[in-house]
């Protein structure tokens, strides 16, 4: 019998479970189409401390806790809780900084890309459409013997900080939440937020079910062209499917359209500005392939112990944090001159990262 | 038989890796694929199966010893 044989039941289950956690966190008090978005959610978390001053989007997002810790308590759970790193960290970090510049102009990372799609968002298919492109790319370097190089076994106290980090932030945000900026009611997306316990036990069952089916957005779509593999393009699939489907109920259930809604125009956190919209989500594909995995990935390795992972993060926040500082971030008006030229900035340098730890490899 | 030494790569490079090794002539029907964690264990083990191989595992100390067979 073969040994992997239950993994697409598995991930398909998972991934519905998922789409139906992401659908009702909106239905819960998140922004729409907004269950989860790992860019959005760490940008709000780094509104939240201070490291930018864009006052819609400031909010310590507990579903990022829970999904860091949800994933470690999987993780040592199944004796998978491996402290490791060292490969090309800095490295790293500029690609996280640069995916969060693609997923800001396109206003969604790549688990977004689906719950936006799965709520009707036309523009998504145009993100979609870019993803894919970048993930092309990627698989091109790959192919060609891409390589960030080996990681190195380290201490259990380095692979912690990530998971501590997270703790910590949970415990400022329900001991001491006037240490932290929030948005004021109604003052934009950082508002909007399911209850504190709600998003941390949505993150940790999601962390948890992503730890175990190694559910990556952009593994499913990169595996399925390097190795005809579909394991974890189901687990996308299926996000997207109960995602839909539980919009759709949700909308018959509240006589509205909040859940889902079929067009380009008007719909939530968006812009309809379809060529930026493809070439964010460009940068992000490519820089993701690059990286070993999409940002939801990144936070359930940083959970076992992946302190390159960790470092990933670090550029992600960096990355949203510098995007408001200096007027790089879409809006529902567009996306800005500053942000055009950052990711145009941001697919040269991943561009070169690529090459470089590809083709100067082979002479060596 | 050659061995193929994973450990470090994270996915999916290790995949990558057996791919090739598994174009090239010398040893398309039979290599060993060392891999230090779980879900490369769970993806070499996973394609080698869908190109018809047969994969038998040892572990020992956080380390996996993968034989391919075909």
């Amino acid at each position: 019998m073969k040994k992997t044989k239950f993994e697409k039941p598995f991930i398909i289950i998972s991934g519905c479970i998922i789409g139906v956690i992401a659908s009702m966190l909106v239905f819960l008090g998140n922004p729409s189409n907004m269950g989860f978005c790992i860019a959005c959610f760490l940008r709000d978390t780094a509104g939240a401390l201070s490291l930018h001053s864009a006052g819609a989007v400031q909010y310590v997002r507990p579903e990022i806790i829970g999904l860091i810790i949800g994933s470690l308590i999987m993780a040592v759970s199944t004796k998978e809780f491996n402290p490791k790193g060292g490969s090309s960290p800095m490295t790293r970090f500029i690609i996280g900084f640069f995916v969060m510049i693609g997923c800001l102009m396109f206003l969604g990372c790549p688990f977004r890309m689906i719950l936006r799609l799965a709520g009707g968002d036309i523009n998504a298919i145009f993100g979609l459409v870019g993803f894919v492109i970048g993930i092309l790319a990627g698989v091109f370097f790959l192919n060609k013997g891409y390589s960030l190089g080996r990681t190195h076994k380290l201490s259990k106290t380095e692979g912690s900080i990530m998971p501590i980090i997270a703790i910590v932030l949970l415990a400022v945000l329900a001991i001491f939440p006037a240490a932290l900026k929030f948005t004021e009611a109604g003052g934009g997306p950082g508002a909007k937020h399911a209850a504190i316990a709600i998003s941390l036990v949505a993150g940790l069952i999601v962390g948890a079910l992503a730890q175990r089916t190694r559910l990556c957005m952009v593994g499913g779509i990169r595996d399925a062209v390097l190795f005809r593999e579909s394991k974890l393009l189901l687990g996308f699939i299926a996000i997207f499917a109960s995602a839909l489907v539980c919009n759709l109920i949700l909308n018959a259930a509240t006589g509205t359209t909040a859940y889902f809604k079929l067009g380009m125009e008007g719909q939530p956190v968006s812009h309809t500005d379809w060529f930026w919209n493809m070439l964010g989500m460009l940068l992000v594909g490519f820089g993701c392939v690059l990286l070993g995995g999409c940002p939801l990935r990144q936070l359930v390795l940083a959970g076992e112990g992946n302190s390159d992972s960790a470092i990933t993060i670090i550029g992600l926040v960096a990355g949203a944090a510098f995007a408001h500082n200096f007027g790089l971030a879409s809006s529902a008006d567009g996306p800005t001159a500053n942000g055009k030229i950052g990711v145009i900035i941001g697919i040269v340098i991943v561009a070169a990262i690529a090459c470089l730890n590809t083709f100067k490899k082979k002479k060596a | 038989m050659s061995v193929l030494d994973a450990r470090g790569l994270s996915c999916p490079e290790p995949v990558v890796m057996v791919k090739k090794a598994m174009a090239s002539e010398e040893n398309a029907r039979c290599m060993t694929v060392i891999v230090d964690n779980v879900a490369s264990k769970e993806n070499v083990t996973r394609f080698a199966e869908h190109q018809g191989y047969s994969v038998s595992i040892t572990e020992a100390d956080g380390e996996y010893t993968l034989e391919l067979r075909k």
